[in-house]
């Protein structure tokens, strides 16, 4: 407290007026938004990990609903097949498999997707 | 929802019921009517937008309570968008964030006593969920031309495997206006049931005298607890869908994987 008294008393005198003046206040000013874009930043950090770390919870929902989605989509579009063309039972049987699968891709996916917007949060997947 | 208020029917179904309010007539032999999940549509709608518009009205730079209230969902679902699409996909803002007010606020909504919970109807979550599809199909193709095929050809696959490839991609891409809409639906659905049964154990259970009274205090409890859960899946399932409907939108973006 006292020390910055005594500075703010001996800096007017100083920098009243001129160029040094305008330098001062440049050099002031820059080291406030140097500061204030840290602080920015350390905010930031802070608060993004927490927006993803609670959904745990919908997570597993998530994951559980994609798998089956797919599987349910082959199976109708295996059975929409087979009444469409008579190949009874494999179109059933073929697609059933092919929406297993995808269900499988669906999951890892999209824990992939979950896994690379938890560990970067400012960056995101941009490219993948 | 509902406790105290359904000694006559305790049927947990029942609260899912569509009632016509004012009937139309009849086009094409469907009848056409306002019904009690319209008027609820309506009454999100109008929350929405007088939220918006009351809480914005200040224009404050030093944003007051409510506005801040405002600006936060701005920001929560403008950085949703940002870090699952780019700034390219700020194009979609409107979009997005339309489609995550009125899924957040028809969840919330239904989980006062007596309303009727919109999301918890299939058709109008698989009708949310297809317009996203669309617009990721649409917007995919007038963007990328026949690039946005790429999204269902992953690179440094051998020709062999190709279309079992190309098969598993596009069956996963079609499963997805399903899992979306599911997902939405069945969380809200089946909450609200279990909330409706577990009510409905506490007025069983009292009319059996001085021991069913104490007896149930358990389910009371329990449907105290399920009502904060319940809430808290109001919020998250808005989420979800939000983010999901980003991650799509990104794919109709950077169709490459």
């Amino acid at each position: 407290m006292e020390n910055d008294r005594r500075a703010d008393g001996r800096v007017p005198p100083a920098a009243g007026s001129g160029p040094k003046a305008d330098a001062d206040l440049a050099r002031r000013l820059d080291s406030l938004s140097r500061s204030l874009d840290a602080e920015q930043r350390e905010h930031e950090a802070a608060a993004a990990p927490r927006r993803t770390d609670t959904r745990g919870f919908s997570l597993g929902i998530r994951l559980a609903s994609e798998f089956v989605a797919a599987i349910v989509v082959g199976a109708a579009i295996g059975w929409g097949l087979d009444k469409l063309a008579g190949t009874t039972p494999w179109g059933m049987i073929g697609f059933l498999l092919l929406g297993f699968a995808a269900g499988v891709l669906n999951v890892m996916r999209s824990a992939e997707k979950m896994a690379t917007i938890e560990t970067k949060p400012d960056t995101g997947p941009d490219e993948d | 929802m509902a406790e105290a208020a359904q000694a006559d029917s305790v049927d947990p179904i029942h609260q899912f019921a569509i009632n016509d309010i004012v009937t139309f007539g009849e086009i094409g032999g469907v009848k056409i009517a306002f019904t009690n999940s319209a008027l609820f549509m309506v009454i999100v709608v109008a929350l929405i937008a007088a939220f918006l518009l009351l809480t914005t009205s200040g224009r404050g730079l030093v944003p007051s309570r409510l506005q801040s209230m405002a600006e936060i969902s701005y920001e929560f679902v403008a950085n949703m968008l940002r870090e699952s699409a780019g700034t390219e996909g700020m194009r979609f803002f409107p979009f997005v964030f339309s489609l995550f007010m009125f899924v957040l606020f028809a969840n919330l909504i239904g989980m006062v006593p007596y309303f009727f919970t919109v999301t918890s109807h299939i058709i109008i979550t698989f009708a949310m969920a297809m317009t996203v599809f669309l617009t990721v199909i649409i917007y995919g193709f007038w963007r990328n031309g026949l690039g946005f095929l790429k999204l269902f050809v992953p690179q440094g696959v051998p020709g062999v495997l190709l279309p079992l490839i190309v098969a598993i991609e596009v069956l996963s891409f079609l499963s997805r206006p399903i899992s979306l809409s599911v997902r939405l639906f069945a969380n809200m659905l089946a909450g609200h049931i279990t909330l409706k049964v577990f009510a409905g154990f506490v007025i069983s259970l009292s009319a059996f005298g001085a021991a069913g009274f104490l007896g149930a205090v358990i389910p009371l409890a329990l449907t105290v607890a399920l009502t904060a859960l319940e809430f808290l899946v109001a919020f998250l399932q808005a989420y979800v869908f939000a983010i999901l409907t980003c991650m799509y939108l990104n794919d109709a973006i950077h169709p490459s994987h």
